[in-house]
């Protein structure tokens, strides 16, 4: 009988009129599958979190082996803040990749965006233009350029891969235009310099602005309504337009913000190397999808964290310091990188696997 | 004649604390079909899984022809005979009929290339013995779902099939498909090969079946002769307790004023349908599968654009050109493709649940966590839901435990328009009777439902008034004592002067 009236509460609830709320039953059956089920996802939000730190203490054991006095700095506070400025630029554009990827799409073009906003900010830092504005150019032309992508993926429905290839190709293209195929360099950048050179609290500006952007990242996906449309939208396009979701303005948020993002990431590395030229940022998209693939999120959409692409982030970060204390040449580098990221997803697969089976 | 070919005893298996066979027994004989009756969740996919091989058995036999069998993989229990033809088919739509049915063992000719000629007439030869009606050369995507099935079941008699497993084989087959369907398990008997099959359908039960094994949570319940196999009592024994009449839930309720008002609507599929539902009436929309009732409903809803026609709600005209729109003026749309077009799969029952009134459930587009928790957990309780938490992922819930989550995301944004698409499609009979309660007290408190359904006993059972579509067109109207299964079927295959001759 209880159970009745408790259904027939909800039915009332569902009238305009009646707003009156089902007060809860006073005793909550205890599931026994619940524990088994936050081990389990405990399994699943560690993630990539154990390789991380397997590679991080390996490449101690290593870069000890094969240094000559056998002491090995790479664990030294120095070196990790290292890791972390190396990481930020890639962690930065990761993030705006994770919105994308979430949404079943992909964005090929922020590293051209990336190059696009750096030509165009440093130039804007030129004396004798504005060197005061640059740095809202450089978020400003990224921000542009993401939409752009995003009118073509969503007002015109073309599928995101050609979409991004197309302007990965022609704003690289625009990149060395506007550079005029050379460097322009600008050692006078006091709006901005602070950004690539300076600390606060003792740690990198470029750290904190990869941790804001996480943050910021984080807080969407997890604690807005955009967030989970995201999700929704990734997940199940046709349920979400069924549901009243605006899919194509979810799909603009996605590709304007991994502009905008790339746009942040131009002007760090501008600042950073007091220069920009039409090269900038090539294959940086390779290592963004590859930080987000890292991190668990699924090609396929809908399935994903803003944690897990800091993990495949930082993954990414300590094999190329690691690769590069060790003294490896950049080809065995790009060898032993390659060869990481499909064990580890291979790993993460099977984890995967044992996680869901047993 | 009719010889034990397969026997499963003392089958068990666990998934973490869930234990979801327990003890499991199961006969099969050749010359035989045996109808395996459950309800959702009740641990009938598993059983077959763990025989085709997908699943490996914590402790249990399987003997096939005598022989106690390991089956390790789909591959073995292909080789072995054993055949599973899943609910979901699987044919590769952009290849050939025979290149489906030898997809994996295709015949070698010389320098090992494939030996076009012989896969054709082998095809063919198996699709003449199933008295199917397409060439093997057409791609297969091209078939309607019913000559697709029969693609499945052409690959499985291609590997000397004896034991054939189906998966609710007719959850989308219209009922002049499901009836060539029967013929050909009837004549796949008569060849010998012991047939398991999976149904929520009673009446499908006591036509096809010559023995019923019912299993209920996980465990192993009985099995009846065909002589024994009533419909009462398999239902007694799928949900462990005498179930009143199905369908007891039309009386007292008395419609009010006309809520939803539609005239003329027109689209390339749907000519000049009129009709109007008032609040607290619960109108049926039946008609054959392709008859263009979903489209109907897609046009009221926005999901599709309306050629021309008007709508009216409260008396009220209102334009509707996107779902959004029509959520606003509170009409709810629950589709028949639950997965495909209903849930996230991937996501918490949390999120499934709440999606439509998130924005009600934030400030400032920020959620309000604490809110969306209470409101998944009250419907989690009310619609008696079996779901770990409301953080659970839905996609691994039983049919009708997924239907109730998606009933109560539509329920949350309190409609005064409820579009049921099918709603008990692959959903087993306590859900099922669950189900149409809650529709019959969606009615009592003055909803205007509007009832989608493929089953004339459900038609019948909870609607106050059918309507039947032929064609793209409402092609009659039914009310009180003239709603038979009779005369539904009348308008729905035929237009209404020829009823009348």
């Amino acid at each position: 009988m209880n159970q009745l009236f408790a259904r027939l509460g909800l039915i009332k609830s569902a009238m305009p009129a009646a707003a009156t709320l089902q007060s809860p039953a006073p005793n909550r059956p205890v599931e026994p599958a619940m524990n088994a089920l936050s081990a389990r996802e405990m399994f699943n939000r560690v993630g990539m979190l154990p390789v991380l730190i397997m590679m991080y203490i390996a490449f101690y054991f290593l870069t000890r082996y094969f240094s000559e006095d056998g002491v090995s700095n790479f664990m030294s506070m120095a070196n990790s803040m290292n890791i972390l400025r190396q990481t930020s630029i890639n962690l930065v554009l990761a993030c705006g990749m994770t919105f994308v990827i979430l949404t079943a799409g992909i964005d090929l073009s922020v590293g051209s965006v990336l190059a696009v906003a750096a030509v165009l900010g440093m130039m804007t830092s030129l004396p004798q233009n504005f060197p005061h504005l640059a740095l809202p150019v450089f978020l400003i032309a990224g921000l542009l350029m993401g939409m752009l992508n995003g009118v073509m993926v969503a007002g015109f429905k073309i599928n995101p891969f050609v979409v991004t290839l197309g302007t990965m190709t022609a704003l690289r293209g625009a990149a060395y235009l506007f550079a005029d195929g050379t460097t322009i360099l600008n050692r006078d950048i006091p709006s901005f310099e602070w950004l690539g050179n300076g600390d606060f609290l003792g740690i990198p500006w470029l750290i904190w602005i990869a941790a804001a952007v996480v943050l910021i990242s984080w807080f969407i996906l997890r604690h807005t309504v955009l967030g989970l449309h995201l999700y929704a939208v990734g997940g199940n396009p046709q349920a979400a337009r069924l549901t009243g979701i605006k899919v194509g303005a979810v799909l603009m948020f996605a590709y304007s913000i991994s502009g905008l993002f790339a746009g942040v990431g131009g002007a760090m590395s501008a600042s950073r190397l007091y220069g920009a030229n039409g090269n900038w940022g090539s294959g940086y998209e390779l290592d963004a999808i590859a930080a987000v693939v890292l991190g668990g999120t699924s090609l396929m959409g809908g399935v994903g964290t803003i944690w897990g692409t800091v993990i495949g982030a930082l993954i990414i970060g300590v094999l190329n310091n690691g690769l590069t204390i060790l003294g490896l040449s950049s080809f065995w580098q790009y060898v032993a990188k390659g060869v990481v990221i499909v064990l580890a997803v291979m790993l993460d697969k099977w984890r995967q696997q044992q996680a869901s089976t047993n | 004649m009719s010889q034990i070919v397969l026997e499963m005893s003392g089958i068990c298996k666990r998934f973490g604390a869930t234990r979801a066979l327990d003890q499991v027994q199961l006969q099969a004989r050749s010359h035989e079909i045996l109808a395996l009756m459950g309800e959702n969740g009740a641990g009938k996919s598993t059983l077959m899984k763990v025989l085709s091989g997908v699943y490996q058995p914590d402790a249990g036999e399987i003997r096939l022809g005598g022989e106690a069998i390991r089956v390790h993989s789909p591959l073995d229990a292909r080789k072995a005979g054993i055949n599973l033809i899943y609910q979901e088919l699987s044919v590769a739509p952009h290849m050939t009929v025979a290149q489906n049915v030898f997809m994996g063992s295709e015949p070698r000719g010389s320098f090992g290339r494939v030996d076009q000629k012989a896969m054709r007439e082998r095809t063919q030869a198996v699709l003449d013995s199933l008295g199917a009606r397409f060439s093997p050369d057409v791609l297969a995507g091209s078939l309607c779902i019913a000559d697709q099935q029969q693609v499945e079941i052409a690959r499985s008699l291609i590997h000397k099939s004896r034991v054939l497993i189906m998966d609710e084989p007719t959850a989308a087959l219209s009922d002049r498909e499901t009836e060539r369907l029967f013929e050909v398990i009837r004549k796949l008997r008569s060849d010998g090969i012991a047939i398991i099959y999976i149904s929520h359908r009673m009446a499908e039960m006591t036509e096809l079946a010559d023995r019923v094994t019912v299993m209920r949570d996980g465990g192993y319940v009985g099995t009846l002769e065909r002589s024994e196999a009533k419909p009462d009592r398999v239902i007694q024994m799928m949900v462990g307790r005498p179930l009143g009449d199905f369908y007891q839930h039309k009386n007292g309720r008395t419609p009010g004023a006309v809520r939803l008002e539609v005239r003329n609507l027109a689209s390339r599929k749907i000519r000049d349908a009129s009709f109007a539902v008032r609040s607290g009436e619960v109108l049926g929309l039946a008609g054959l599968v392709g008859a263009g009732r979903t489209e109907l409903a897609r046009l009221i809803f926005g999901a599709d654009r309306a050629q021309g026609g008007q709508i009216l709600i409260d008396g009220e005209p209102v334009n509707i050109r996107e779902p959004l729109d029509a959520i606003r003026r509170g009409i709810a749309y629950v589709p028949e493709d639950r997965k495909g077009q209903g849930l996230f799969l991937q996501l918490s029952a949390l999120a499934n649940t709440s999606m439509n009134v998130l924005a009600q459930n934030a400030r400032g587009g920020v959620l309000q966590h604490k809110a969306l928790r209470k409101l998944t957990e009250d419907a989690i309780r009310q619609l008696a839901v079996k779901v770990p938490g409301p953080d659970g992922i839905v996609g691994g819930l039983s049919g009708g435990n997924q239907q109730k989550l998606l009933l109560a995301r539509w329920l949350a944004i309190r409609p005064r328009v409820l579009i049921l698409d099918e709603p008990t499609r692959g959903v087993d009979i306590g859900a099922k009777s669950e189900i149409y309660r809650i529709i019959h007290e969606l009615a009592m408190s003055g909803v205007a439902v509007i009832c989608i359904s493929s089953e004339l006993p459900e038609v019948i059972g909870i609607c106050d008034r059918v309507l039947v579509m032929r064609e793209g067109h409402i092609n009659g109207e039914l009310s009180g004592d003239a709603v038979s299964q009779e005369a539904i079927m009348a308008l729905a295959i035929q237009s209404p002067v020829a009823t009348v001759q």
